[in-house]
């Protein structure tokens, strides 16, 4: 029954049909073109590196949550206003209420996942689009972040939760910084740049590998693993797919959309600890637009918004052409607004070409 | 004959004020393909609703292996061996066929103590069960959506039948299908009625039916024309009980033929 005018499957196209292959080439194209560009301005210095890694694993945190839950079939318009929320939490918490840093992280992250489950509950039981759920909570948390914010101090900006976290034990998981006696090492050999002056004299610039990063890193280890490697991935997948064969052949669709919704909720969360911890301050207004940002680097990875199609490591990448354009458009003194005209114009590419992919595996034409 | 493996006795389903169901007996034998009958509207996905849990009866009793039961979920019919092949929910076009064939019944090994789903397993069997039905993959890996109709239908059988299934129904497998995937299609529930499961066949097509199946029942609006045994009844007879018998004869006249 095999059908002889099926032609056999070459290399190059089973290299085509990949998800990632976009993201894979987008992302050598922007190296290429600021390396160019930009390459003396100190972008790949180790302090430039630096910069656009942790803008790059900022987004790639919150991309890997809106990756998988988009591949379950489901959009989180409320990521962002989630990250203000959170962070806002915490700060009130620890520096208001002077709990402890690592009971108000605690609680910041059961709260959230909290919040997540219930968007996930809703959009199963009304049967309502994701989209339209998770816009109200889109609004419904900027708004208690600034009402909380004000009546608790009077400001949408709380500052001192660096000092309220100084020797707590959680807080340097999101806030601190790894392998700096490796750092100062490579200082003291003159391998990489060191203070001259100053207080810090003698001190590298670049301190250390910012936990932001190993965040980033191990949130997208586990999610490539959970999607391709387990079962609960391809529940995932089948969830997206069709959600009703998949709950014909018992694939629990509702609490996999749930925990989609939940982990999500969590990546968002680790964005706003890290960013409250690194600034030292929490501000209503954080996170504006980012679950947009999320879902661009996703739908850049090659995932389809429709869902049952998508990979995380797509998806990171998305995030890194992100963080690098953004940053690199700053190196190389464009006009940092030109970086919204990027995003549109690779939104629109990306999706042509994942249109243009999924024909191709799913022989539709 | 053998015994009836299920036995469903004067099943009625009513929806508020509607009888879509008025009582309708029917059961399957092992080895057996028993072919359900009737035009749009007859009752026959409301019938395999009932069979295959996602209903529950009005009234009636449902027998299966000897035993009365009462299917809650389309999951306890299942867990029995009931398995049901919907026409277009069978298969998810975008993930590749190990991963559809195995879905909700991933087969998973231990590495430390991390749980992941057995590739290397699910795809060699994939590929030797699907190679039994007369199915030559390329790779396991490739999409549903590149395989035919008539493939994807066979992967899902050849699915139901890997599991465990005792009853199989299987809801119009044909009706969207052309000539020669259909041929293929009836060659595959003749190989499954030969493993001793228990087929019922769905369909409005009276010449599919007569191809493959033991028995024929058909359903006219709710209830049960009757069931006639292979080679007692002609195609003209079972075509006129479908439509209910006179408007058809006269089309046919007109037609010039079985339509």
């Amino acid at each position: 029954m095999t059908d002889e005018r099926m032609k056999q499957v070459s290399k190059l196209r089973r290299i085509m049909i990949r998800p990632e292959l976009g993201a894979i080439s987008g992302t050598i194209l922007v190296f290429v073109f600021f390396l160019l560009i930009a390459g003396d301005s100190g972008m790949f210095a180790p302090q430039g590196i630096q910069n656009w890694s942790v803008v790059s694993a900022q987004f790639a945190i919150i991309a890997v949550g809106a990756c998988l839950l988009m591949i379950a079939g489901e959009f989180d318009l409320s990521v962002g206003s989630m990250i203000g929320f959170a962070g806002i939490l915490i700060a009130i918490l620890s520096v208001q209420w002077g709990w402890p840093s690592w009971l108000a992280i605690l609680v910041a992250f059961a709260v959230c996942v909290s919040i997540g489950a219930l968007n996930g509950f809703l959009v199963i039981k009304t049967g309502l689009p994701s989209f339209i759920v998770t816009l109200a909570f889109l609004y419904i948390l900027r708004g208690l972040t600034i009402w909380l914010s004000i009546l608790t101090t009077q400001k949408t900006v709380i500052g001192g939760v660096r000092k309220a976290a100084e020797g707590d034990w959680l807080a340097p998981v999101f806030g601190g910084k790894i392998l700096t006696g490796l750092f100062q090492w490579m200082g003291d050999q003159g391998w990489i740049e060191t203070f001259s002056r100053g207080t810090r004299a003698g001190q590298p610039v670049v301190e250390g590998i910012p936990m932001l990063i190993i965040w980033a890193l191990g949130l997208i280890i586990f999610g490539q693993w959970l999607l391709t490697r387990t079962r609960f991935g391809n529940w995932i997948f089948a969830a997206g797919g069709d959600p009703q064969a998949a709950s014909y052949v018992g694939v629990p669709v509702n609490r996999v959309k749930i925990l989609m919704f939940m982990f999500t909720a969590f990546t968002a969360t680790v964005f706003a600890t890290s960013q409250v911890m690194e600034f030292g301050s929490a501000a209503a207004d954080r996170g504006l637009l980012k679950e947009f940002e999320a879902i661009i680097s996703v739908v850049i990875g090659g995932a389809l918004l429709t869902g049952g199609y998508g990979s995380v490591v797509g998806a990171a990448l998305g995030a890194l052409i992100f963080g690098v354009v953004q940053q690199g458009l700053f190196f190389s003194g464009a006009e940092s607004s030109l970086f919204r005209v990027f995003l549109g114009t690779i939104l629109i590419l990306a999706v042509i070409l994942n249109t243009y992919i999924r024909r191709i595996i799913t022989g539709e034409r | 004959m053998t015994r009836p493996i299920i036995e469903m006795k004067d099943i009625e389903k009513h929806f508020g004020p509607v009888i879509a169901l008025g009582g309708v007996s029917f059961d399957v034998c092992p080895g057996e393909v028993h072919c359900l009958l009737g035009d749009n509207g007859a009752g026959k996905s409301t019938f395999i609703k009932t069979m295959s849990g996602v209903h529950k009866p009005t009234s009636g009793t449902i027998l299966f292996e000897g035993r009365e039961m009462h299917f809650d979920s389309p999951r306890d019919a299942m867990a029995a061996g009931i398995a049901t092949v919907y026409q277009d929910l069978a298969m998810i076009p975008l993930m590749s066929v190990t991963r559809n064939f195995w879905m909700g019944n991933e087969p998973v090994r231990k590495i430390g103590p991390f749980r992941m789903m057995d590739f290397a397993r699910a795809n060699r069997v994939t590929m030797e069960e699907m190679a039994k039905m007369g199915i030559n993959l390329r790779e396991p890996n490739q999409a549903v959506g590149t395989l035919s109709g008539g493939e994807r239908q066979t992967v899902a059988i050849a699915r139901a039948v890997y599991f465990g299934a005792k009853v199989l129904i299987l809801d119009e497998p044909t009706s969207a299908l052309g000539v020669r995937q259909t041929s293929n299609v009836l060659a595959t529930i003749d190989k499954v009625r030969k493993a001793g499961i228990a087929v019922v066949f769905i369909t409005h097509n009276v010449r599919h039916a007569l191809a493959v199946g033991d028995r024929f029942t058909v359903l006219n609006r709710g209830k049960t024309l009757g069931t006639a045994k292979r080679g007692e009844i002609t195609p003209e007879d079972l075509q006129d009980l479908m439509a209910g018998g006179q408007e058809l004869a006269q089309l046919e006249s007109s037609l010039g033929g079985t339509v």
